[in-house]
Formats: C-alpha cells, sequence, structure tokens
C-alpha cells in the first residue's frame, strides 16, 4: 500500500547515493519537482534511467548527481543539444559521466521486460545501426522460427519516480494523456515515487482508468505543478518558452550553476522555485 | 510566381511525397512541418503517428517536443510507448517514415549520433530515439534536411540508422523488414537511390538552382540523372498554407513565458 508523503521526506527515504534511478516521462508529465528534490538533497553517483533525457536530466548532470546515463535520445525536444549533458560526455564536467545508449524501441523492451520481471526483452532491433557495437545488446535465435532477433537486458531500476495527474487517498494513481513507458518503469523497479497535481477523495475512475494501483506504488506526493515548465494534460500546458530560455542558461557553466543555485538550492519546493523563476523569466 | 524561400521549397517538396491515405510516423523538426503541410492540403486521409504513442494526429500547430498535448489531444488513440514501438512500428503497420538528419552518406544511411569519434565525441548530438526503428521497419523512408558538405559526406561519423548500407543488395541481405529509403529531400533538389547500386542520385532540381550548386554541397560525387527533372515551384496555396501553419506556431511556441 502506498504511503502518502511529502516530497521532500519520499526523496529522503527512496533515493539513496549510487542508485539505478529512472525519472520517466515522455515529454509529459516530466518529474522536474522530484528532479529538484534530489539536487536539493545532493544524491551523487547515480546511474540515471530515461528514454528521454531532457532539462530536468541536463540539471541533474549539471550538479553532479550522476555517474552514468542510460538513455536512447538525449536532447532538449525542438531546440536542440542539452548543453550540461554534452559538457560532461565531452569534457567530464562537473563529473564524468558513463554513458549506455540504446534505440527507443530498445530501451522500451527493457521496461516491459523489467515490469515482467524477466531477464531480457526481445525486439526486431539493433539492425543497421552501429549502436549494437557500444551498448548492451546481444543477438539470439528464434527457438520457433529461427529468426534473428535482438535481446536487450530488463531494466530494474532501485527506483523509478514519476508525476502523474491524480491520486486517490490510498495512493492509487491516475494518469491520461502520453503516458511514455511509466507505468512499465514503476512496475519494473523496486521503489517508487509517483507525484501528482492532485490527491482526491475520489478518483471516479472508470475501468481501465487507474493505471497504477495503490499496492504497487512506493510513496505518493501530492506537488501542484510538480511537472512545470513540462505538461500535465488537463491542468497546465507545456511552457515552451522555458525550454527555449534554458538553452542560454545551460551553454555556460557558471550561468548554470548560478542558476541551480538561486532556483533550486535557494527553493525548497516546487511553489517557491515558480515564484523565484518568474522574476527571471517574466 | 510566388516568392519564396529555399526552406520553403524543401518543405513543400517534402510534404508533396507523402501520398494521400498512407500511414506515416513522422520525426520532429523538418519532417513534422511536411507531413503536417501534407495532411493540411493533398494527403488529408494520411494517418499521422509520432512516437509518443499519439496515432492519427491532426495538430493545428507544428509540435515543438514529439510529445505536446497538441498531439495527444487531436489524435484518434495515445498508447504507451511499449506498445507503439511494439505492436504499431515493429508490428510492420507503417507505411512511411519521416526522419531527418544531422549526416547522410551516398547510401543514405544516417547519422544522428556524434560528430567525431564516439568516445571521445567533438560534438555529441541528441542520439538515435526511434530512428533506427522507424528505418528498418516503416514500409518506406522518406529524408528531409539541408544539403551542405558538413551534412552530405563521403563517410559518417557513426551510422545511427540504416539506409541502403553499402548499397546494391547489402540491405537486402540483412534482416531489414522495410525496404528503406526511396527519396532524400533537400532546400537544393531530390535525390532518389539508383535501382540497381542504391547510390543516391539527383533525380529533380528545384527552380533556380545549378547542378554544379548541389555538386558543390556534396562531400561524396554525386550522380546526376541524365534525365534531370525541375521540381515544380511552390503553388500559391501550398505557401499560404505553410505559412500559416508556421505563423500559428510561432504564436503558439511565443505565448507561453
Amino acid at each position: 500500500m502506498a504511503v502518502i508523503l511529502p516530497l521532500s521526506e519520499a526523496i529522503r527515504d527512496f533515493v539513496h547515493d549510487g542508485d539505478v534511478v529512472a525519472l520517466e516521462g515522455f515529454t509529459h508529465l516530466i518529474p522536474f519537482a522530484a528532479g529538484h528534490e534530489i539536487i536539493r538533497q545532493k544524491r551523487r553517483n547515480l546511474t540515471l534511467i530515461r528514454m528521454t533525457p531532457d532539462v530536468i536530466y541536463d540539471q541533474l548532470i549539471g550538479a553532479g548527481c550522476a555517474s552514468k546515463l542510460v538513455f536512447s535520445w538525449g536532447g532538449n525536444p525542438g531546440v536542440g543539444s542539452l548543453h550540461r549533458l554534452r559538457d560532461a560526455v565531452e569534457k567530464d564536467w562537473p563529473v564524468p559521466l558513463i554513458i549506455e545508449e540504446h534505440e527507443h524501441a530498445g530501451m522500451a523492451a527493457a521496461y516491459a521486460a523489467g515490469a515482467s520481471h524477466l531477464p531480457f526483452g526481445v525486439l526486431r532491433g539493433y539492425v543497421g545501426t552501429e549502436l549494437a557495437g557500444h551498448t548492451r545488446v546481444e543477438f539470439i535465435e528464434c527457438p520457433f522460427t529461427g529468426e534473428k532477433l535482438a535481446a536487450v537486458p530488463a531494466h530494474r531500476p532501485d527506483v523509478t519516480v514519476i508525476h502523474a495527474q491524480k491520486a486517490d487517498r490510498n495512493g492509487s494513481v491516475m494518469m491520461w494523456g502520453v503516458v511514455g513507458a511509466q507505468k512499465e518503469a514503476v512496475l519494473a523497479a523496486k521503489r517508487s515515487i509517483v507525484t501528482v497535481e492532485e490527491i482526491v477523495d475520489d478518483l471516479k475512475a472508470p475501468p481501465n482508468a487507474v493505471i497504477l494501483p495503490s499496492w504497487v506504488v512506493g510513496a505518493v506526493c501530492e506537488v501542484k505543478g510538480g511537472a512545470f515548465p513540462s505538461y500535465a494534460q488537463g491542468y497546465y500546458a507545456r511552457n515552451n518558452a522555458f525550454y527555449k530560455q534554458w538553452d542560454g542558461i545551460a551553454k555556460d557553466r557558471a550561468t548554470f550553476t548560478a542558476w541551480i543555485e538561486r532556483h533550486v538550492m535557494g527553493t525548497k519546493n516546487m511553489e517557491e522555485f515558480r515564484k523565484s523563476i518568474e522574476v527571471v523569466h517574466a | 510566381m510566388p516568392e519564396y524561400t529555399a526552406d520553403e521549397m524543401m518543405t513543400i517538396a517534402a510534404a508533396r511525397m507523402l501520398k494521400n491515405g498512407k500511414s506515416c510516423f513522422v520525426g520532429i523538426g523538418l519532417p513534422s512541418a511536411a507531413a503536417n503541410l501534407a495532411r493540411l492540403t493533398h494527403a488529408p486521409d494520411t494517418v499521422l503517428i509520432y512516437e509518443s504513442g499519439c496515432i492519427g494526429t491532426k495538430p493545428s500547430v507544428l509540435p515543438l517536443s514529439i510529445g505536446d498535448g497538441e498531439l495527444s489531444e487531436t489524435a484518434e488513440t495515445v498508447v504507451s510507448i511499449v506498445e507503439i514501438f511494439a505492436y504499431w512500428l515493429e508490428g510492420g503497420r507503417i507505411d512511411v517514415g519521416f526522419l531527418g538528419a544531422a549526416q547522410i552518406d551516398k547510401f543514405a544511411n544516417i547519422n544522428s549520433t556524434v560528430i567525431g569519434d564516439y568516445d571521445k565525441p567533438k560534438t555529441r548530438l541528441p542520439g538515435a530515439g526511434g530512428a533506427p526503428a522507424i528505418a528498418a521497419n516503416c514500409g518506406e523512408v522518406l529524408i528531409t534536411l539541408r544539403q551542405n558538405k558538413r551534412a552530405f559526406v563521403e563517410k559518417l561519423d557513426f551510422r545511427t540508422s540504416g539506409g541502403h548500407i553499402e548499397g546494391g543488395d547489402s540491405r537486402a541481405k540483412m534482416r531489414f523488414p522495410g525496404k528503406g529509403p526511396t527519396a532524400v529531400i533537400t532546400d537544393l533538389g531530390i535525390l532518389t537511390p539508383d535501382p540497381e547500386t542504391k547510390e543516391l542520385t539527383l533525380t529533380s532540381l528545384h527552380p533556380g538552382v545549378t547542378v554544379e550548386s548541389v555538386v558543390a554541397a556534396t562531400e561524396w560525387k554525386l550522380q546526376v540523372a541524365p534525365e534531370l527533372k525541375t521540381t515544380p515551384a511552390p503553388t500559391e496555396l501550398e505557401l499560404s498554407v505553410l505559412r500559416d501553419l508556421q505563423e500559428r506556431t510561432a504564436k503558439a511556441h511565443a505565448g507561453q513565458a
């Protein structure tokens, strides 16, 4: 049964130095507030997993939280590069970052295998790409047809962190819209934290709508606006302007560090963070 | 004849390649602009699919990211990432893949991973995303990017997604379900693979562009078709629909500070 906790306590209790952590989300419902709390609590040596590491991973990497990244597309969607990710890969700043790089189809299969508690995922992938020579993939023969298929080791994070629209007071979670690989990432993990826009008495959920029942979720934290500047369908739109501004903030080490100090380390939660950047980004 | 830019010609020429009624897996950026222009002009029944799981989407503005709310709100259905890749793409249900690239070689293999050495890259690019699976599994693949010597290279720094590999029947000998790239649409012209060698050949030149300038924008020795066509110039309708779309998009993306 999920416990309802303040976000700071959930991160303190669930995320440890050296953990394998997946903060999942595919453009929508990115757990920004939880990522900021990991930065504030100065977690180190994390192996971060994510199909599409974007701005929150840029912040975690630039703040020195990660020593390894497992991913399949790392960029600022529609804008360009992640400068902190690039600096870590190209120049080892602030600490060296090992990368394990996949294609999306492989990451998706690895999460599905993890959720199934299977050792590997199987797919018709990694064909024609040089990625196969640089990542963890093996090729196997189908025992029934003889077809050559790719096998990727399952993702089994120590902890998965996601953001969703709603939970009830027992901690059952509802989300909708672009749902990415979040369900699989939670089911694949040993522990999980779900931040939500609101906790309600009754989800009034039609059949199929509860994505994660309470008893498979670790902690639920109510964080209004917890996905900002990403979006939460039905609550607020993606702040595309912030994503564009991030390019300028992240380009330079000093500008980035000053931004993190002022707006993340210098604030206690998402509400204070939003107020602090309103002054700068208005 | 209306005035237009080379980028507009590229997007319009790319849009024309997408036939009505096909299912199309769309990459973000230039391919997304072209695919939506096609849907808003000659191909209203095209099913646009984005890797965020949005199937049959009809956005009124171009998405900045592959999973913008606009895509899911206007979709016929939205499925999980596991599903979109396993059931839909690898399941062999998609007619056309529409991709961009940072680098392309003469056999239409593409690089979106690194410039320089993989382990010590000069420039780390975002990476593969869905591209290798799109390039492998769609019935055919269209590629659109601006043509210059940095992009059209003799040898890729990294092969992210397979086109015609080493040419000839080399792709056919591998375990690719789809037939691979059928056209590359640039700001200068259209290149298509030679039926035998699979080498990209300049087959259509955009109006006002010279063969010499396309050759000069290509690092390898570019083959030119003996019967070179001229791409029809953009029509008033194509241009106005494209400009309206881009204007709506700019307004939507600016208004959320």
